[in-house]
């Protein structure tokens, strides 16, 4: 191949030698070549990918973003509608409490009448028997009293008044009308 | 330096390394395409094609550490040296900038990784070669795009300049075109790597050198080589930013070829 032999070649160092501009031609070729076939593609890939994975999380936080916000404003909504909503329960179960209280006041109301009503004409009706059965009573004491006092000879002074006091004794056991009644 | 050089001639005379250093003899046979510089180059394509195939292959969407690493490169270049510059046709020349940048990173790089400590970007061969590269991408991109007329018109008689300025103007932009930038480019880069190699020998052979001298010259030793460690950081800046540059630059030369005027 080249020797080296050329003596001004070897001292000046500005010479080119031309067994290293051939290498260097080839060997830099060759780099370009397996770097332009193999790596750049490869690393441009890489960037590719990268780059669409970023905007594709982008874009996918950005549509997360807009639901979530969606979201918001409809839980805003439907929670002031609920509470609207539970607004208007409120007043209506207000309104219908008064209404009960109303009710069962009046009806209440009426049943007290009833009941006073009903004692009354009880009292009434008792007072009534009460008067009907004294009346009876009376005037069957009065005749008893009356036959006892014939019957006795009203001469003895001192009989005569034996026998008022035990009409009265027996009638003071007869205010009990069930032991009057069983006499 | 005198008394240096005095002191030391019992350890045999310090040869300060020069552009010999940088001639490698074939490592085998009497090949001109077996020599270090060469190996080199040719490890570096196959290391940056196994580190970025392995780092592009899955291509996953949550990246693994080692995709990551080599994402961020290739980020860089695509994002912040393409895009930024060029435009929105960028994308057409990615890959041939990603290329660029690795190639040199790696083979600057190799200036102070062990065992290889060689920047190969210091053989000036590999420069001119990228650097013709750009030459011809950015000329046929200017050509391609605006047509061969309007395109080395538009170079010789920039718009919008008195007619008299031209006899200045238009040597000085043609040979702005055809010369200067492709020579900038790939001699700025060749004697960064030179000269960063040269300085990180000057240290750390003359640390080894007074090793050998007298007991004063060893107690000196030790701040040599941590001159040169310190160096080293340094070059690995250098080396970085070489590559960035060459990058930066052909980018902006793309940019200015692809827009109407220049």
């Amino acid at each position: 191949m080249h020797s080296i032999n050329l003596a001004a070649e070897k001292l000046n160092p500005l010479v080119p030698q031309t067994a290293e501009l051939i290498v260097g031609v080839i060997a830099f070729t060759l780099l370009f070549l397996v770097m332009r076939s193999k790596v750049v593609p490869m690393f441009e890939k890489a960037f590719a990918a990268r780059t669409t994975a970023i905007q594709g999380g982008i874009e996918k936080a950005e549509k997360a973003q807009v639901e979530a916000e969606r979201a918001l404003r409809q839980y805003t909504e439907q929670l002031s509608k609920a509470r609207d909503e539970a607004q208007s329960l409120r007043e209506d179960a207000r309104a219908q409490g008064v209404a009960i209280i109303e009710e069962l006041r009046t009806k209440a109301q009426e049943e007290a009448a009833r009941i006073t009503a009903s004692a009354h004409a009880s009292i009434e009706a008792e007072r009534q028997q009460a008067i009907t059965s004294l009346r009876h009573e009376v005037g069957a004491l009065a005749v008893e009293l009356a036959s006892k006092i014939v019957g006795e000879s009203l001469d003895d002074q001192a009989r005569a008044s034996r026998v008022v006091d035990r009409f009265l004794d027996d009638l003071e056991t007869s205010n009990n009308p069930t032991t009057s009644n069983s006499n | 330096m005198r008394t240096l050089h005095l002191l030391s001639t019992e350890g045999g005379g310090f040869v300060p390394p020069s552009t010999k250093d940088f001639n490698y003899p074939p490592i085998f046979g009497n090949s001109a395409y077996a020599t270090k510089p060469i190996f080199l180059v040719i490890l570096s394509i196959i290391l940056i094609s196994i580190f970025f195939i392995m780092a592009s292959r899955k291509a996953a969407v949550v990246p693994s550490r080692l995709q990551f690493a080599g994402e961020s490169i290739y980020a860089f270049i695509r994002n912040d040296v393409a895009r930024e510059n060029i435009g929105h046709e960028f994308m057409r020349f990615v890959p041939y900038l990603f290329t660029l940048f690795s190639f040199v990173l790696a083979n600057n790089i190799f200036g102070i990784v062990p065992l290889l400590q060689f920047p190969a970007m210091s053989r000036v061969s590999f420069p001119y070669v990228l650097a013709l590269f750009t030459f011809i991408v950015f000329h046929s991109v200017g050509i391609r795009k605006q047509g061969i007329r309007k395109y080395l018109k538009d170079i010789m008689f920039m718009p919008g300049v008195p007619k008299a300025a031209y006899i200045l103007l238009t040597p000085l932009e043609l040979a702005t075109f055809f010369i200067v930038r492709p020579l900038t480019l790939s001699l700025r880069l060749f004697a960064n790597m030179f000269a960063g190699h040269l300085l990180l020998l000057v240290f750390i052979l003359g640390g080894d050198h007074l090793l050998k001298g007298v007991i004063g010259l060893k107690l000196i030793s030790p701040f040599a080589f941590a001159f040169g460690i310190g160096l080293t950081f340094f070059e690995f800046l250098v080396q970085v930013l070489q590559a960035y540059i060459f990058t930066l630059l052909t980018a902006l030369y793309i940019a200015g070829a692809l827009a109407d005027e220049h």
